[in-house]
């Protein structure tokens, strides 16, 4: 569809050359991201910098790294919890955790895990379930500051209150708060669930698969991406992917309409679980 | 005007005015219906199944990149923003505008821009301040804002903030709504001509 005025035939050449310029001058491609929530955030970028324009905001990330940074935070949207989607816990518990156990050595990736609560959720989830000794989760995303702050297992300790009672919907088995110690304002997690964390950078645009694993998780990260880039990204999960191995999706993402459908079947199609069989 | 989509608002009291209002629009309605209704959390596919127990089209939970469907009604769903664009919808985790997830404002906007005069929005019943700045921007781009009017609705702190934001909107109760929206849309049962509504551009 076409911009339906001048200016926003200007501002969509506003954003392309912003995004060209990113894109040379930091190496970071956001091309491919989905149009709407781009925009809005570009666009909240330049009003939160106080500038008029997108072309002023270009003038300032390209001149200042900071102004990159705090662009970046905003573009990908970093915003996630512990145990969020309880039933897919649920799920993940009853479906997959019986097939796991039939591997001697079980890899994981956690890919866009910003700052880590999924991960820490899915240790916790595993050390209950005795299997956790047997894995090692992989867990990357491209913004280098959010994998710092996943690293130190510290999250505030005001969130702790909803995290419990997403715990215990997602159907835990022991007490919430034996897995952390209270400092401050702070949740301190326990160290015993770090043992087996790999946090690292990893662009899902543009870095290689990087090991075959038996599960892949990526909740919430593909709906910043349009179609074609979405499909690239399936392509490179399909291929990381042991054969058997399984997919999970965000709660309202889809298989459906992308041309890897047929390469899974469901496991449980309302948590968007699938398992790769061809 | 030729419109292109139908894009609703409603928060507290929206159910029962969407299930109204929903009820008495022409089947098949000739455009995409998108609709925000605020609501918590986690919640599951309740509201969808309720809303299309009650009126004579399609209602669903708009999942990733779903294309726009012609007389569908698509809600937003719980926990997420829900947005138009060139390829189809588009959902986003980003943090809650007037405290909400899915907020209207952000639907709207999107709309505006994408769809421009082709936009027609209504606004609903609530106790929020969520959607007047995305109706406005709708009025912006060409677009036609209808709203609920203030003292018929259930809670009208939404349709008077709108109505603030565009003083120009035509506000109308519940029923008279559908037949207006009716009569607006080409191909829709009811024989009255547009009237017209069309707004000044800045
Ligand atoms: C909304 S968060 C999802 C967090 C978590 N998976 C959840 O569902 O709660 C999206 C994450 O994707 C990351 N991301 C965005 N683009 C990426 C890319 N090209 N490669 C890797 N991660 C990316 C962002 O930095 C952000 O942390």
């Amino acid at each position: 569809m076409t911009p339906t005025t001048q200016t926003s035939a200007l501002e969509a050449l506003e954003i392309e050359l912003l995004l060209e310029g990113i894109h040379r001058h930091y190496g970071l491609d956001f091309r491919g991201y989905a149009y709407p929530s781009l925009r809005r955030r570009i666009l909240n970028r330049v009003s939160s910098e106080k500038l008029d324009t997108i072309s002023a905001l270009t003038n300032r990330v390209l001149h200042d790294p900071e102004c990159m940074q705090r662009l970046l935070f905003g573009l990908t949207v970093n915003v996630t919890s512990m145990f969020r989607d309880t039933a897919f816990y649920k799920v993940f518990r009853s479906k997959v955790v019986p097939l796991l156990r039939t591997y001697p050595f079980i890899r994981i990736w956690h890919a866009g895990c910003a700052t880590g609560e999924e991960v820490y959720s899915l240790a916790i989830l595993l050390t209950e379930d005795a299997l956790y000794d047997r894995c090692r989760i992989y867990a990357t995303d491209i913004d280098e500051v959010v994998i710092q702050q996943a690293k130190t297992g510290i999250f505030p300790l005001g969130a702790m209150r909803d995290y419990t009672a997403n715990y215990i919907r997602a159907g835990g088995t022991g007490s919430f708060s034996s897995y952390y110690s209270a400092n401050y304002d702070n949740a301190v997690l326990r160290s015993s669930l770090k043992t087996n964390l790999v946090f690292s950078t990893h662009n899902l645009v543009s870095d290689a698969r990087f090991n075959d694993f038996h599960v892949i998780l990526c909740r919430n990260v593909m709906i910043y991406f349009d179609k074609a880039l979405q499909d690239r990204v399936h392509a490179l999960f399909h291929e990381s992917l042991l054969r058997l191995g399984f997919l999970g999706l965000g709660k309202r993402e889809s298989m459906r309409f992308t041309p890897h459908e047929d390469r899974y079947e469901a496991v449980d199609a309302a948590e968007k679980l699938f398992r790769k069989v061809a | 005007m030729v419109f292109e989509v139908l894009v609703m608002g409603a928060s507290s009291g929206g159910h029962q005015a969407l299930s109204i209002l929903l009820a008495a629009l022409p089947a098949p309605f000739p455009l995409p219906m998108v609709l925000v209704q605020h609501r918590l959390g986690e919640d599951s596919d309740a509201l969808a199944t309720s809303l299309a127990s009650r009126s004579p089209h399609p209602v669903l939970d708009v999942e990733d990149k779903y294309p726009i469907t012609p007389g569908q009604v698509h809600l937003a769903p719980a926990g997420y923003h829900l947005l138009l664009g060139p390829d189809g919808f588009q959902l986003s985790t980003a943090p809650p505008v007037h405290y909400s997830r899915p907020s209207i404002d952000v639907l709207f906007e999107s709309a505006a821009h994408i769809h421009g005069p082709g936009v027609l929005a209504v606004i609903l019943t609530g106790s929020s301040a969520d959607g007047a700045e995305g109706a406005a921007a709708i009025v912006r781009n060409g677009g036609t804002l209808l709203v609920q009017y203030p003292a018929s609705a259930e809670s009208s702190i939404m349709p008077a903030a709108a109505l603030a934001a565009v003083p120009t909107a035509l506000a109308l109760s519940l029923p008279d709504l559908a037949v207006h929206i009716a009569s607006l849309c080409p191909d829709s049962s009811s024989a009255a001509r547009p009237s017209p509504l069309q707004k000044e551009l800045p």
